[in-house]
């Protein structure tokens, strides 16, 4: 399966990653070589199977919208990389 | 006494009886890791402090007669389940600094149960791995061979208890992950069924196939600790509500498997796609497990050759929009110097995640774009549900099926590292029965010449541990593959 090394730029500026210069080639080339195996499914046909999205078992279950105690702001922001006085900073979105 | 070569069971008679105490056996393991991690690089944190802590207050419940299976245990922990106050880091730079303000639900349920945990264990990046060779902190090496991967992603967990540095520990299974280290290293690893073990706090990769179990030193032990994990958590919406047995009463008094029907896969024992030392063994395994009274019929899974290919569609798929997550905002690693939000988020994850992770959320994010959803993703879901009726029709048949975990036994450090694609395949005995959600157990069943571990493997209907814990302790009480010890020092 031929894939061109602009799909894999496009796909990684999806995920919002951006590939080593130096790196693009080699990453292209080995996301080629698994999706060349992937494609072995083709051969097979499954038009009339439903798709499993999960375990038989593992259908979701929910519970009551009930308020719990929770961690509390200055815990929650405890890990982020930039905050003040109770919000998260982010590099400026509006220009 | 060598406290370090104590089994679950021993410990927790020994600490019972008075004859050792937790703070003596967890000082036992502190010596035991200070000389030895540098050679095997098991652990990313040790907590010692907080352990001897934790031992101690073991001793005061032990003291007044409070004691459950894993009171005053010391058991090591892989680096991807949250641990309140304590470093938890994937193994990833995204997450070198991350302390998680509280524990997962496997985490609460130890401490509940008073036992020690003596430190984090080394892992493949976000569990992406085979080898463990995908840790961002250390390699981790294969207590039989140094030269060797102890697999993966579990790998330091199965190290660690390989090489005596815990009595046991916990890892987690997306494709694999507890059953192939656990083969390569000598130990028993449980996979239990999908829903079993509540996944609150266990830092997500393919949230349709994770799945926590025990690494441990036999049978015996994984009923122990599966036991004590498992149940109910209202925090995990695929928690079950299903009855959790007593695992280890109700399995350690079986003697013999008469009336068991062990069903042999045609397509996982296939000359020329295993060793033929691998082959021999399972074959070897299947006579014991006759002998002890089962009965040994064929089936088939005739959906098995696809599942490498579902399967590295379906879990980069989960992955990609998991590890959407790390943006550099609430948590983990953010590249400071950008001044715009999307140079940022790009470069906080380029920066952040590691090769292979980068690898499987690109290839997950192609498979669930626009224009290809349907021929990756809907399809490779598709032949899951044929992979699960294959199951559904071998269990009509017999209570367990017997395979081998891996076709090799541990490769070299390096060999596979620069070909994904053959490092995927060693999970491919392994990757059916997390597409299926059904438990799965690998243990000890042999060594090759070069004296190296080789695992078989036992997998149930959904929800019947038992049935391969069983199997298992048969097994075990009639061989001794799992007593043997690699010589590290």
């Amino acid at each position: 399966m031929k894939i061109t090394k602009d799909e894999i730029l496009y796909v990684a500026n999806l995920a919002k990653i951006e590939l080593k210069k130096e790196e693009e080639e080699k990453i292209s080339s080995q996301i080629e070589n698994i999706l060349e195996y992937i494609k072995k499914i083709d051969a097979l046909d499954t038009s009339d199977v439903e798709p499993t999205y999960n375990t038989p078992i593992g259908s979701n279950f929910f519970r009551e919208d009930i308020i719990k105690e929770h961690l509390g702001s200055e815990t929650s922001l405890f890990n982020a990389p930039e905050k003040d006085d109770g919000y998260f900073i982010v590099p400026k979105i509006i220009k | 006494m060598d406290l370090c070569k104590l089994t679950l069971f021993e410990a927790h008679n020994l600490l019972k009886k008075k004859e050792i105490s937790s703070v003596e056996l967890s000082k036992s393991f502190f010596e035991r890791i200070e000389t030895i991690e540098d050679k095997i690089g098991a652990y990313i944190t040790v907590t010692k402090e907080s352990a001897l802590k934790e031992a101690e207050k073991a001793d005061e419940r032990i003291k007044k007669g409070d004691i459950s299976y894993l009171t005053g245990i010391p058991l090591s922990i892989k680096d991807l389940m949250c641990t309140k106050g304590v470093k938890t880091t994937c193994a990833s730079k995204m997450l070198e600094n991350f302390i998680p303000p509280y524990d997962a639900f496997v985490i609460k349920k130890l401490k509940e149960a008073g036992a020690v945990i003596l430190g984090k264990t080394n892992m493949d990046e976000f569990a992406m791995g085979s080898s463990n060779e995908n840790s961002n902190v250390k390699k981790v090496h294969n207590p039989w061979d140094v030269t060797r991967v102890p697999g993966g992603s579990s790998g330091g967990s199965a190290a660690s208890v390989s090489a005596d540095m815990c009595i046991s520990s916990l890892g987690s299974d997306t494709g694999g992950s507890i059953r192939q280290p656990a083969s390569f290293c000598g130990v028993t690893g449980l996979k239990p069924t999908y829903g079993r073990v509540s996944r609150f706090g266990l830092i997500a990769f393919a949230s349709s196939l994770d799945q926590i179990g025990p690494i441990t030193k036999d049978v015996q032990d994984s009923a122990m600790l599966l036991e004590t994990i498992s149940g109910f958590d209202e925090n995990d919406s695929t928690s079950s509500k299903e009855k959790v047995p007593t695992f280890f009463e109700n399995i350690k008094n079986i003697k013999d498997l008469k009336g068991v029907k062990i069903g042999v896969p045609d397509e996982y024992l296939v000359s020329g796609t295993i060793d033929d030392e691998v082959y021999e063994k399972i074959k070897e395994a299947v006579d014991v497990l006759k002998k002890e009274g089962a009965e040994i019929i064929n089936v088939s899974l005739p959906h098995t050759e696809y599942s490498i290919a579902a399967y590295y569609i379906i879990a980069p798929s989960e992955a990609s929009s998991n590890l959407a997550r790390y943006d550099g905002v609430k948590y983990g690693f953010r590249d400071k110097n950008q001044t715009d939000l999307e140079s940022m988020y790009k470069k906080t994850k380029s920066i952040g995640f590691g090769d292979e992770v980068i690898r499987r959320i690109i290839l997950g994010t192609y498979a669930l774009s626009a224009g290809y959803y349907d021929a990756f993703y809907k399809k490779a879901s598709q032949i899951r549900t044929l992979i699960i009726d294959d199951f559904k029709k071998a269990f009509a048949k017999c209570d367990i099926l017997i395979a081998p975990t891996t076709p090799t036994c541990a490769f070299k450090i390096g060999d596979k590292l620069n070909d994904p694609l053959a490092m995927y395949f060693s999970d491919i005995f392994t990757i059916s029965a997390n597409l299926a959600g059904i438990p799965a157990m690998s243990l000890p069943c042999g060594f090759s010449k070069e004296n190296l571990p080789i695992g078989m493997q036992f997998m149930g209907n959904y929800f019947d541990e038992e049935a391969i814990l069983k199997a298992g302790i048969v097994y075990q009480n009639s061989t001794t593959f799992h007593k043997e010890r690699p010589k590290v020092s």
